[in-house]
């Protein structure tokens, strides 16, 4: 068992080694760059088409680094309020009406 | 596959904002229609909002293409809310990302409703009602779903882009190639996005088996109640 663990542990090793290996080669090339500049942006370009500044640009300096971390941090605490909403188990309490058996509420 | 302000010609972005509307309106009736019946459907829908929002603008590195990119999260609330609800809440998402994001623009918002919203949607779930029909478990119906609806997605971008930007370069040559430059990226994002699907389905039916049967996810006889 220890053995397969092992076995496993250094085929998953180089699979990240053989996928972090082109990463390295391309990391100065491209930068880590978003598919939505590195591909259709580009393509646009090369056919004539530039991209316009937003109506609101926050893309200056480090307003969209806050911007981004506001908006995570705001969708992480509504989808965790709605999963705790959806997922918590319902305390069923019960009242005794007199004269009647007790009622779930 | 958000495609930036300013990149479709106007008649392009004008057209598949007439596409896109129909689905949002339908959406809005069909959120109201099921939500007034349903008290545990507004808490659904609004986790899914929160999930493709924060899915949808979340940068992932894929180091095998040594570029970003990010899943559409519209499989999970295809499955679970309906396609066409999905889309509104993928429209939603979207037109905050495009106005204080950077990310997308207002003229191509339209063109992102469609390849994210509705085509991201409809793929997943029907990938999902597919399987399931011929009686492929949960997980794997749901891993599936994400896998052709992160797909679909940027196929749509790809035909958007090319149908707008073409001139006089045919469209086949140029669809080809975007989606192909997509390819490296896509691919081992789109396995990401099927797991997440699998998993965020799976936990819902650890957590709340009831919930899925009536959101029409899961037969009556499928879980024991």
């Amino acid at each position: 068992m220890s053995r397969f663990v092992s076995h496993c542990t250094v085929q998953i090793a180089l699979f990240a080694v053989c996928c972090l290996l082109p990463a390295v080669a391309l990391a100065g090339e491209s930068r880590w760059s978003g598919v939505d500049e590195s591909v259709i942006e580009k393509i646009a370009q090369q056919h004539g088409r530039e991209t316009r500044e937003p109506l609101i640009n926050t893309d200056q300096g480090d307003l969209l680094l806050f911007v981004f971390l506001l908006a995570g941090a705001v969708g992480g605490f509504v989808a965790g309020y709605y999963w705790r909403a959806l997922t918590e188990k319902r305390d069923k309490t019960t009242i005794t009406i007199p004269g009647k058996n007790g009622t779930a509420v | 596959m958000h495609i930036a302000e300013g990149i479709l010609p106007l008649g392009w972005a004008a057209l598949w904002s007439a596409v896109a509307l129909p689905f949002v309106a339908f959406g809005l009736y069909r959120l109201r229609q099921r939500s007034a019946g349903d008290l545990s459907f507004k808490p659904l829908v609004g986790l899914m909002a929160a999930a493709i929002f924060i899915i949808s603008c979340m940068p992932v590195p894929v180091p095998t293409a040594g570029t970003c990119s990010h899943p559409a999260g519209t499989a999970i609330s295809g499955i679970l809310v309906g396609p066409v609800i999905s889309a509104l809440v993928a429209a939603v998402a979207l037109l905050i990302q495009a106005l204080f994001m950077a990310h997308g623009g207002l003229s191509t918002w339209g063109a992102n409703i469609v390849s994210m919203g509705v085509v991201g949607s409809f793929a997943g779930y029907m990938t999902y009602k597919g399987l399931r029909a011929l009686r492929m478990n949960l997980t794997l119906s749901a891993f599936m779903a994400g896998v052709v609806a992160d797909w679909a997605t940027y196929c749509m971008t790809s035909v958007q882009l090319a149908s707008g930007v073409r001139g006089k370069s045919p469209f086949l040559s140029l669809f080809g190639k975007i989606l192909v430059a997509f390819v490296p990226t896509q691919l081992p994002l789109g396995i990401l996005e099927g797991a997440m699907t699998a998993g965020m389905v799976g936990l819902l039916y650890k957590k709340r088996p009831d919930l899925l049967v009536k959101m029409r996810v899961l037969k009556p006889e499928e879980v024991a109640l």
